[in-house]
């Protein structure tokens, strides 16, 4: 559902998806480090309760390993591994997890109450409901950013695609 | 002393946003009188020597202030709240910067003289 | 009937899980956007209402927040004004919510618009609960982040600027609030209200003057007093109509007055400058919307002016401080919710017919609209203060109080503003609803069902609110926890309990 795909791969797309985006070296070092700036969110993320950062932190910086693949790649390759409505979808599912973890603590006596087992400190799983919130806000922060992005430069998506296929016509 | 400075920040961020007739520029004056204000909450919980109110494994073993820590670490509620603050200013300015995108799509001009159809 | 101390959190969690349930489904199914949003404010209206005709609220329940003890936890505080205001809350947005689903068709993402609406009930309703400032001020955000949203759905330049407008002002207020927040806790060291309450005689009173300052003017502008209504005509008729009824209805009632009156009568308690700043504000405000009003001719313009001029008797009323003007104050914090939500409401009927919102090409509507006429006279009457409509006992409550006090000057300013509004709503009557058609209306017929019953509820309430039993059962408790010098005891002793 996250990684569909909603343009397929004709050979004139391919051409095209060439054209776009920056230089080989910028490619290049991209296609190396995206995945380490991914992890490096995930890291964040899953030591919320133990070290700074957290869901937010740890969302901002896997958007940010999209919007950077948007940069060197161009916009179809990332909305291609990322789309708008996936990213609706991941948006409302952090939400909502966010939501039922608070609601469940009613159960437990309270809202928002950490009904699970707190664990040792300085364990990865310790810390009860924490890292749970941690994730929902990691989908709720992470997939709102990059929308937030692709909102921002939907304008231009739509100038550059006019001009694209005016382009295509004449070759 | 360095509290005159966040009140100039502001300012300056106040000025941008009365005077100035870009919509960016307007939006650049709200982001700098949210940064004066989260400076501002950031200063209320220093303290002069303090540390960063984190504890960390080794601290708990070797270093002596985890056992007064309001002696030596600075006020963390502060920082938290300028957390949410920096939270809400990111969601008012991205939500201002499309707008204005849209207002420039529509009208063709970022210039607020320009885009009178509303006089109230 | 209900114990409200078990649904406490629902009032915010309800919203909030029905705005992202609407927003990962609304999109596939249309009819689940609008089904969850009314059965939702629908269940909301339920509780606060039963809990209305359960026994009477005197003291303060206090809810906290995964069992944290009070100074240091974030806790929801609700005694009599907050159940008020949320009783207000829900029901408006109920029935906004009805008359919203015909007229939001026209749209084509519908489904946000519920999404923002839930997200706007959230945070007003969270607004209402807490009792915690920095949780007020996180509230009073999510809730003027939808509201912004919700004044562009229409994405039209007219729209996008209005936005645009309401949205720099909204954020400084909110900044100015937010500076306030951090002058209280550089001098008292927490955030929980009823523990600044407690620990505020202690401070000097430059600095208490300097943070009521900073209060009234940050949300000053989110009530649209009279030197900082800009935003307010322009956010008001570029919005869609039930937009509009909620905005006026409640959203400026719960941000700026429930707000203000909050922390500067509870927390502050009432000085003689707060007082005063409070009735020159509200006297400017309605006398000042009301003069703006009379010369307009978009229909939803005047009446956005009318509602600076209308929450200006609520200021006043309240400023006054005595038990009379407080309840006249509050009692027409709750008449205006009615008649101003359902007056837009006609508004937007009209133009959901028509098509235009200018009065001078309206006429002889009566005919064809025969409900939205007759309730819009209903609302018109109510809100010019004609004798059997609630209107009228809010209105001559705060002049007595105000003649009490004797503030004589704010009581003549009141009776004129009451005349002017009576002039303007005779001119509305007149070109929109009487007079003869023009010949360009003779093919529209009255609005959907929906619709037409949002606006008969409200007339209904028009009615019934000025029953004076309403008064003593919603008003008078909540005038007396308005007043009541110990709100930080008493939410400290509920919290031990």
């Amino acid at each position: 559902m996250f990684f569909s795909n909603p343009y397929p791969l004709t050979p004139d797309l391919i051409q095209f998806m060439k054209q776009q985006g920056m230089t080989l070296i910028v490619r290049t070092i991209t296609r190396l480090t995206v995945g380490f700036i991914m992890l490096f969110g995930l890291y964040i993320m899953f030591h919320g309760h133990l070290t700074p950062g957290g869901g937010f932190v740890g969302g901002v910086i896997f958007a940010l390993a999209f919007v950077h693949l948007m940069f060197a790649y161009g916009k179809r390759v990332a909305l291609k591994k990322f789309s708008p409505s996936s990213a609706s979808i991941a948006e409302s599912i952090g939400a909502l997890l966010f939501v039922s973890v608070a609601l469940f603590g009613i159960i437990a006596g309270y809202f928002f109450i950490n009904f699970l087992p707190v664990g040792k400190p300085f364990e990865i799983v310790s810390a009860g409901t924490i890292p749970v919130s941690n994730i929902a806000i990691f989908l709720k922060v992470g997939a709102g950013l990059f929308s937030i992005f692709l909102a921002l430069t939907l304008t231009t998506i739509i100038t550059q695609k006019t001009e694209n296929t005016d382009e295509k016509i004449k070759l | 002393m360095i509290y005159l400075l966040t009140l100039v920040l502001f300012c300056t961020g106040l000025y941008a946003v009365l005077v100035k007739k870009n919509l960016i520029k307007i939006i650049i004056g709200i982001s700098i009188m949210e940064y004066a204000i989260n400076l501002f909450f950031v200063l209320i919980g220093y303290k002069h020597g303090g540390v960063f109110p984190i504890i960390s494994k080794s601290d708990i073993i070797s270093k002596p202030y985890t056992l007064n820590p309001e002696l030596t670490m600075v006020d963390p509620l502060p920082q938290a709240l300028i957390l949410t603050a920096i939270v809400i200013g990111l969601a008012t300015t991205a939500l201002l910067a499309a707008i204005a995108v849209r207002l420039y799509e529509k009208t063709g001009t970022f210039d607020i003289t320009k885009m009178r159809k509303l006089h109230g | 009937m209900a114990d409200i101390k078990f649904y406490l959190p629902l009032f915010i969690a309800l919203p909030l899980s029905g705005a992202f349930l609407v927003s990962l489904l609304g999109k596939k199914f249309k009819v689940f956007s609008y089904a969850v949003t009314v059965g939702v404010c629908a269940l909301m209206t339920f509780i606060s209402l039963s809990v209305y005709f359960g026994e009477p609220m005197l003291g303060v329940v206090t809810y906290k927040m995964s069992g944290w003890p009070l100074p240091y936890g974030i806790v929801f505080v609700v005694d009599a004004l907050g159940l008020l205001v949320l009783t207000m809350i829900n029901t408006v947005a109920f029935i906004v919510a009805l008359y919203s689903i015909p007229y939001v068709k026209r749209y084509t993402a519908s489904w946000k618009y519920y999404t923002l609406y839930l997200l706007m009930v959230a945070g007003m309703n969270g607004v209402a609960a807490t009792g915690d400032i920095f949780n007020l001020f996180v509230f009073l955000e999510i809730a003027s982040i939808a509201s912004y949203g919700l004044v562009a759905f229409g994405v039209e330049a007219e729209e996008l600027e209005a936005s645009f407008k309401y949205m720099v002002l909204g954020t400084l207020g909110s900044l100015l609030f937010l500076l306030a927040i951090g002058f209280i806790y550089a001098l008292t060291g927490t955030l929980n209200l009823a523990d600044i309450s407690q620990k505020l005689p202690l401070i000097d009173a430059m600095p208490k003057n300097f943070i009521i300052i900073l209060l009234i003017v940050g949300l000053g502008i989110k009530a649209a007093l009279v030197p900082f209504h800009s935003w307010l005509p322009d956010a008001y008729s570029s919005a869609p109509a039930p937009i509009s009824a909620m905005f006026s209805g409640v959203l400026i009632k719960t941000h700026g007055v429930y707000a203000l009156v909050r922390i500067l009568f509870n927390v502050f308690g009432l000085t003689q400058m707060t007082s005063g700043i409070f009735m020159f504000l509200g006297s400017a405000s309605m006398l000042i919307g009301v003069l703006l009003a009379l010369y307009q001719w978009d229909f939803k313009r005047l009446l956005a002016y009318h509602s600076i001029s209308q929450i200006g008797y609520a200021i006043l009323g309240i400023g006054l401080g005595t038990p009379l003007g407080v309840l006249g104050g509050l009692f027409h914090l709750v008449n205006h919710a009615i008649f101003k939500s359902l007056l837009f409401l006609n508004a937007g009927a009209v133009e959901y017919e028509t098509g235009t919102r200018d009065l001078s090409k309206m006429g002889g509507l009566r005919e064809q609209m025969p409900v939205t006429a007759n309730t819009s006279l209903i609302a018109s009457m109510s809100i010019a203060g004609i004798p059997p409509f609630n209107g009228f006992w809010s209105k001559l409550i705060i002049i007595m109080a105000a003649v009490q006090a004797n503030q004589y000057l704010w009581a003549t300013v009141a009776v004129i503003s009451s005349i002017l509004t009576l002039a303007s709503f005779l001119k509305v009557q007149k070109y929109a609803f009487s007079g003869h058609s023009h010949g360009m209306f003779e093919k529209i017929k009255e609005v959907p069902f929906a619709m037409m019953a949002a606006m008969i509820i409200f007339a209904f309430l028009c009615l019934l609110t000025s029953l004076p039993v309403v008064r003593e059962r919603l008003i008078i408790p909540a005038v007396n926890a308005l007043l009541d010098g110990r709100y930080g005891e008493k939410v400290l002793a509920a919290d031990k309990k």
